[in-house]
């Protein structure tokens, strides 16, 4: 984790003492972490832990209560950051009413883009074939392949994903993961929420959050020395104890 | 706002009307069975010496008041889906405007008004014989002015609707006293005087107005015109107010 506070150019978020209360609950409470460019880094950690209050404060559609969240030098949520930040939300954000093909282009055109690129952002989600039919009648995976197109075809800097592989075959997963490593090699910055611990190994980098806190920021293999086990999940429940006990004992 | 994005968001939700054959077969064909079941209604019922047809009076007013409640309710729902589903918070971490998509609702929804007032006014004028003094593309202005309106307040009202059940009960509240008190039912210069007032502040008046004055008038009268700026200004004033209701940041 970076205390010190300078902002190094590499960082494409940096997080700083984030606190953030929903219906009268803290959520989050103080985070401070930072997510390099350009790699893949994973925010896990089990249901109603505030990944998605987390994701929602970096894309800057959460009120926040204190702390600072940076994204791409600006402040969160900044004008300037809508045409370069992508987000897609856990529940598919799309025109159940529209086609596949017609959600693409209309978010197309909300970032310049043509219709061409609409059309390959849906085949590369794998959706070539559906791309005339309503989202509607669309399975659940399919449907929020259709959400994630309609992100793609902005082609952000910084791509929010909310747990994309839900629902989706073993197969489409590995394609989505290898997807989102070539966007990686090619300069895309991604933030990936799962609250699947195999998915972590697929990181380039690890955020463990748990009950509002951060537990880990670190590259999954520091993640398991540091708790002394080859298998993540072992090492995040380790993990958990350790800062237990540890906060038991201050 | 931006031209390309705006046209783009006109274009989506015409788009999502076109998918919806039931609702665009009802927008067209339910205002011209309404004004069936009115001229039947009226038919036999003589006219008052000197004065327009009853059923004149009143086919005129209804083509102005169906854009007005179909339109509102169409409006309230739609911006509650996008307010449900997610997509209105999406689109508010995108590039739009609030006024793109506040805008593109009002041109959308405006032109399905335009083809429902059209096929109203042919039915209302070629099969039951409508009278006015003034020009048919007049009524046809002043009703699309009319869903414009109905727009703008529709878009205001679902901010404060969770639910779709919500959302429809908004139609009573704002639709009928508008409806009660625009002048069709009893004329507004005798009523008493605090209901004058009322009516004074409720928008549907001045349209109704302007149509009753393409009725009686062969020209555009200088009242028609002042009627239909009330209008326009009342659809700007609630659009103003729909865009605050807007919040890129929530809870």
């Amino acid at each position: 984790m970076n205390f010190s506070g300078e902002a190094p150019v590499d960082e494409a978020i940096a997080v700083r003492d984030l606190v953030v209360e929903r219906g009268g609950r803290r959520v989050l409470h103080g985070i401070s972490a930072a997510v390099p460019r350009g790699v893949v880094t994973g925010l896990l950690g089990p249901s109603g832990s505030g990944k998605t209050t987390l994701l929602r404060a970096v894309v800057g559609v959460q009120v926040v209560g204190a702390g600072s969240v940076t994204v791409l030098g600006r402040p969160a949520g900044s004008a300037e950051l809508r045409r370069r930040v992508g987000y897609v939300t856990q529940a598919p954000s799309v025109y159940a009413d529209l086609t596949v093909r017609e959600n693409a282009r209309y978010f197309a055109a909300l970032h310049g883009r043509s219709r061409a690129e609409a059309d390959r952002a849906v085949a590369e989600v794998g959706l070539g074939p559906a791309a005339g039919q309503l989202v509607g009648a669309l399975s659940g995976g399919q449907r929020s392949r259709a959400s994630l197109a309609c992100a793609l075809v902005g082609e952000p800097e910084l791509l929010v994903l909310d747990e994309p592989t839900v629902g989706q075959d073993p197969v489409l997963r590995a394609e989505l993961w290898a997807r989102f490593h070539a966007m990686a090699a090619a300069g895309t910055t991604l933030l990936v929420s799962s609250h699947v611990m195999d998915e972590a190994a697929r990181c380039d980098r690890l955020l463990l959050i748990r009950e509002g806190r951060l537990i880990a920021d670190d590259t999954p293999d520091a993640v398991r020395a540091a708790a002394g086990t080859d298998d993540l999940d072992e090492a995040f429940l380790r993990l958990i104890r350790a800062g237990a006990a540890g906060r038991e004992a201050s | 706002m931006n031209p390309r994005i705006l046209a783009a968001t006109t274009g989506r939700i015409l788009r999502q009307l076109r998918h919806d054959r039931r609702t665009v077969a009802l927008l067209v064909v339910v205002p011209s069975a309404l004004l069936t079941l009115v001229h039947s209604m009226y038919v036999d019922q003589p006219a008052p010496p000197g004065q327009p047809s009853t059923f004149d009076r009143v086919a005129l007013v209804m083509l102005g008041f169906f854009p007005f409640v179909i339109m509102f309710l169409v409006t309230s729902i739609a911006m509650l889906r996008e307010r449900t589903t997610g997509t209105l918070e999406r689109l508010l971490t995108t590039p739009l405007g609030k006024l793109d998509l506040l805008f593109g609702y009002g041109l959308a929804f405006g032109l399905a008004a335009v083809v429902q007032a059209v096929v109203a006014s042919v039915v209302a004028y070629g099969v039951f014989g409508l009278q006015t003094a003034g020009h048919s593309a007049l009524v046809v202005m002043i009703a699309a002015l009319n869903a414009v309106l109905a727009v703008a307040l529709g878009l205001f009202c679902s901010a404060f609707a969770r639910t779709e059940f919500q959302a429809v009960q908004f139609m009573p509240v704002v639709v009928v006293p508008q409806l009660l008190l625009c002048g069709l039912f009893v004329p507004r210069g005798e009523m008493a005087g605090w209901l004058q007032a009322v009516s004074d502040v409720l928008p549907l008046s001045y349209a109704v107005e302007a149509l009753q004055e393409v009725g009686a008038h062969a020209e555009p009268t200088g009242t028609m015109w002042r009627d239909v700026a009330v209008v326009a200004g009342a659809a700007a004033l609630a659009l103003v107010l729909a865009a605050a209701t807007l919040r890129r940041r929530s809870g």
